[in-house]
Parts: structure tokens; sequence; C-alpha cells
């Protein structure tokens, strides 16, 4: 196998006594979807935050591409195609959906210190982000403020914020989280579209969209990597039934 | 959006009534009411730059009134020494509350929240205590500008309908660059990270160069307002710069609406002529501008501009 897209290799975050981030190590390579999953408490979150800059390991590093982005700040990863969503939604309330995403378009199209031309006519910026928009199915709310958006709507505009900044790899926090049965299904049908284009690391809780979504799994427990491969693997492995599978038939089930 | 609202009346009648404020005087033969609106005008200027960090940019500064202080030494100290030019005197200004911006906004930007306050406003209390300490320029006593900045001919600020619509140009001028900034990349870029900086970050943006690109334009506006206020009054002194002048441009700013275009004006001319009038009735004129105050930020959020909106919306 070529370079993996990303490497995270013995990456280790301590909060006071607790070792959240326990000598994690894996790669995903280009176009696959990396599920990650584990109980609560297992430093998803913590570990996300080590790729994407917003926490720094204490040992341990990550490399996106070759190049090594350990201690890169969020934004300088994001130049380099690296793009997030947030566990909890994390947006512009007071712009509007098409604002949102323009701005992650604008991110990626040079330095933003021009003062005279007005923004939000553009062109260039406001296609994008209407492209985006229309990738996640929410073109006709583009001129709505997000304030005034549903729950499920906002989990989409997220996922169209990271798009418009044309990632090589996507880090996704709980996409489902919070969403309701139907919505959840549009998200699944969504993301299995995305993963023909783009890399894409996957934390969630929801078992049946990862195991319908990932290529490869890994589990997470306490910090460390318990066991990692494709979902038949996974769902075999006697480690994962019994840290974390207990309710198995959540699993078969979906088979 | 509706093409005709209360507020943008409001707004036009006021520009109307600052654009003919001469006329009225001169056919009335009130000659205070220009020497108070050439103040009002240039405070304005000021609260309008305090807005564009403010309002725009979410920077609670507490110090902004130190780019009157540093806007106007600059025209004292340098007709003090013989350099009578305006066009030393307002670039010094300008450039001087420039770099101050950006040592302080750089130092200020690493904290956040309360604290940013409490930093900006310590700055802002050096620099008063420091020009208090000049006794070269008068010290506590402040220094008095025998001479107007000198145009060479090209406009004289001695006369006051010249001086009174100088100012006025220098406020639309003004407002319009912060009209084209907010709506520009870089406005948004800086709305942005007022409504959420770390949404920002993860998308590509890093804050801080922005923030403080931000902070000394709007310094840098204010050092203007310093550079009149010292040619209106003929003098400077340290008061111009101590922390009660910052609180009152910050109370322009929030009773007139934050984050509007013109609100900061409104603010400056209500609270001015609230000022002004109540001092006239009676020496307890704060007891009754405390509440009023307390009044319209209570129950009009959004300020003067917030509540005219909802005028029309009802």
């Amino acid at each position: 196998m070529a370079e993996p897209l990303l490497r995270v290799e013995k990456l280790v975050r301590r909060f006071g006594g607790i070792t959240a981030t326990d000598n994690v190590s894996l790669d995903v390579a280009a176009g696959e979807l990396h599920a990650i999953i584990g109980p609560n408490g297992a430093g998803k979150t913590t570990l996300i935050s080590q790729l994407t800059g917003h926490l720094e390991p204490h040992s341990g590093s990550v490399s996106l591409g070759g190049r090594d982005i350990t201690y890169l700040p969020a934004y300088r990863r994001c130049a380099l195609g690296l793009a997030r969503s947030f566990q909890i939604t994390s947006l512009l309330l007071d712009f509007t959906a098409a604002d949102n995403v323009a701005l992650a378009a604008q991110a990626h199209a040079g330095h933003s210190f021009r003062f005279f031309a007005n923004a939000r006519k553009e062109r260039g910026l406001r296609d994008a982000a209407h492209a985006a928009l229309d990738r996640v199915g929410l073109l006709h709310r583009a001129d709505v403020v997000v304030s005034r958006l549903s729950h499920g709507e906002r989990r989409q505009i997220e996922l169209a914020v990271a798009l418009a900044s044309k990632p090589k790899l996507l880090l996704l926090d709980e996409p489902m989280a919070g969403l309701g049965v139907t919505e959840s299904q549009r998200m699944v049908t969504l993301l299995q579209e995305l993963r023909k284009e783009v890399s894409i690391v996957l934390v969630e809780h929801d078992m049946p969209a990862v195991f319908a979504l990932a290529d490869r799994i890994s589990v997470l427990v306490y910090g460390r990597v318990i066991a990692s491969g494709d979902p038949a693997a996974i769902r075999a492995n006697e480690d994962v039934k019994r840290a974390y599978l207990g309710d198995q038939h959540v699993v078969t089930h979906h088979g | 959006m509706k093409a005709f609202t209360v507020s943008k009346a409001v707004t036009a009648l006021m520009l109307a009534g600052l654009l003919l404020l001469p006329l009225y005087s001169y056919l009335s033969g009130n000659i205070f009411i220009m020497t108070l609106f050439t103040r009002i005008v240039i405070l304005a200027l000021a609260a309008a730059s305090l807005n564009l960090i403010m309002g725009f940019g979410g920077m609670m500064s507490f110090g902004h009134a130190v780019y009157l202080g540093i806007g106007g030494y600059a025209v004292g100290m340098l007709a003090q020494e013989g350099t009578g030019s305006g066009f030393i005197q307002f670039p010094v200004a300008l450039a001087a509350s420039a770099i101050y911006a950006l040592v302080i906004g750089a130092l200020s930007l690493r904290t956040r929240g309360v604290y940013f306050i409490m930093i900006t406003l310590a700055f802002a209390q050096m620099a008063y205590y420091v020009a208090s300490g000049l006794a070269r320029y008068g010290g506590d006593d402040g220094l008095t500008v025998y001479k107007r900045s000198d145009f060479s001919g090209l406009i004289n600020l001695s006369n006051r309908t010249q001086f009174y619509y100088l100012c006025l140009a220098c406020l639309f001028a003004v407002i319009f660059l912060i009209w084209r900034i907010v709506n520009s990349r870089f406005g948004l870029v800086v709305q942005g990270l007022r409504s959420n900086e770390q949404r920002m970050q993860a998308i590509g943006f890093p804050a801080k160069r922005y923030q403080l690109v931000c902070f000394v334009i709007s310094g840098t506006m204010c050092g203007l307002a310093g550079a009149l206020l010292a040619n209106n009054t003929d003098f400077v002194s340290p008061a111009m710069m101590y922390w009660t002048r910052s609180g009152d441009l910050m109370v322009m700013v929030i009773l007139g609406g934050m984050g509007t275009l013109f609100g900061p004006v409104m603010g400056a001319v209500v609270y001015l002529l609230l000022e002004e009038f109540l001092s006239q009735i009676t020496e307890y004129w704060a007891l009754i501008m405390g509440p009023l105050l307390l009044l319209i930020v209570l129950f009009g959020r959004g300020g003067i501009m917030g509540l005219l909106g909802r005028l029309n919306r009802g």
C-alpha cells in the first residue's frame, strides 16, 4: 500500500492522571472511510481534537499526506486539506447558510485582507457555497439565517461548510448526533455519496450507520485502540464484543 | 427588505439636519450650537470607530479614548514645537494612533472577554499617566494649542463653518469606509470571528491577524477624531483619554445600536444633546441621565436603532 493519507503514530494525551489517548496508532488510506467507535469516555473526541489541531498531544505524531502536522495550528491543517465537523453544531448563528459556507470557500481562496469589494457579490465564492449547499440538499435554504434552521438542517450545513473547503480528508465528529430516524437515514445516504469523492474519518455512536458505511473500523476503549479492521472482522472480534458490543444484536441485526 | 423603514427615515433626517446645521446657525444667529455640534460630530466619529471593533468585531475595548488623546497630543505637541502644518500634524496623529493600536492590540488580543476589557483599560490609563507626567507639554494642566492646524489656504480651520464641514466630511468618509469594510471579505471574517471564533479557526482563518488589523484600523480612525478634537477645543489634556471618556464612547455606541452603521452617530447626538440640556436644568444631571440610559439599554435591545427597527415591524 502507498503512503496513507493520514498516519497517526503512538499518540499520547493525558489529562492529569487520566490518559485519554494512550499510544494510538492508525492509518487512513486515500479513498477510505475509516470509522472510530468506542463507548462514552473512550477518548474519541480527544483524539479528533488532536487530529484537527485544537489540542496538542504529549507525544506521538500525526501526518497528513506524508507531512508532519502534529503541532500545526488548526487553520494551517485546514489549508492542507483537513476539514472537520463538530459534534456539537458550531456555526455562525447570525449568518445565513450561504454566508457560512461561502466563508469556508473564502478561507481557501487566498487571504482575506480585502477591504473594499463586497464579498457577498463575489461570484466565485457564492457559486462554491451554492454548490456545496446543493450537495447536501439545502440549496433552497441558502438565504435563511442559521439560527432559524432546524437541528437536522444545521448538521447538514456543518457538512456543507466542510465540503466547501474542498478537503482531502473529512473528520466527522458524530454527524448523526441528535438526528431523528429519517434525518439519520438521509445523512447516511449523503455520506454514501460523499465517500466516493473524499476520504472520511467518522466518529459515530450510531452502530447501524457505522457498519453500513465504514471500510475499516477502529475500536477505542479507555484511550487505546483494541481492534482495527473491516466491519466483518470487528463484528467477530471477541475483545470488541466483551468491551463494547455487549448489546450484540445491534450489530448482527443490521449485518 | 423594505425600501422604506422608520430607521432609514430617522437616519436620513438626522444626516440632513447635520448637513444643514450651519444654515440654521447662520439664520438664527446661534453660534453656540455650531460649537456644540462640531464636538458632537467629532465624538460621533470616535464612536463609529469604536463600533467597528466593538459592534462588528466583538472586541470590547474599554480604552478607546486613548486614541483621542494620542491624536490630540500629536497636534498639540507639534504645534508647540513650531510645526503648524496640518499636512504634517494629521498624518503624524494617524500614524501614532496606528502604531499604538498595533502594539496594544498585539498584546491585548492574547486575552478574551473580561481580561480584554481590563487590559485595554489598563493601557489607556497608562497613556493617561504618561501624558500627566509630560511637564514640557503642560502635564496635568494640559496644553493650549495657540494655532489651529494650517492647511496652507486649502481650508481654514479657524473658520467655524469650514471646520464644521471638515469634521462632517471626515465622519461621512469614515462611515463610508466602515460600510465597505464590513461587507468586504475582511469584514465578513471579522464578524465571523465575533460570532464563533472556534468555527472560523476550523475553516482555516488565523483569527488574531484579522482582529489585530481591525483593531489598528479602528484606532487610526479614532486618532483622526483626536486631531480634530484638539483643533476644536484649542487645547489638549490628559482628561481626553481618561477612562470615563472611553466609557462615554461605549455608551454612545450601545445607546445608538452596536453593529449598525449609523447607530454610533445617533448615539453620540442623543447622548451629548441630553448631557447638554440636562446639565442646563440641574447640576445633578447625571442622576437623570443614568436611569434614562438604563431604560433604553434594558428595553431597547439594539439601542435606538433596534427600537426604530421594531417600530417598523410593529
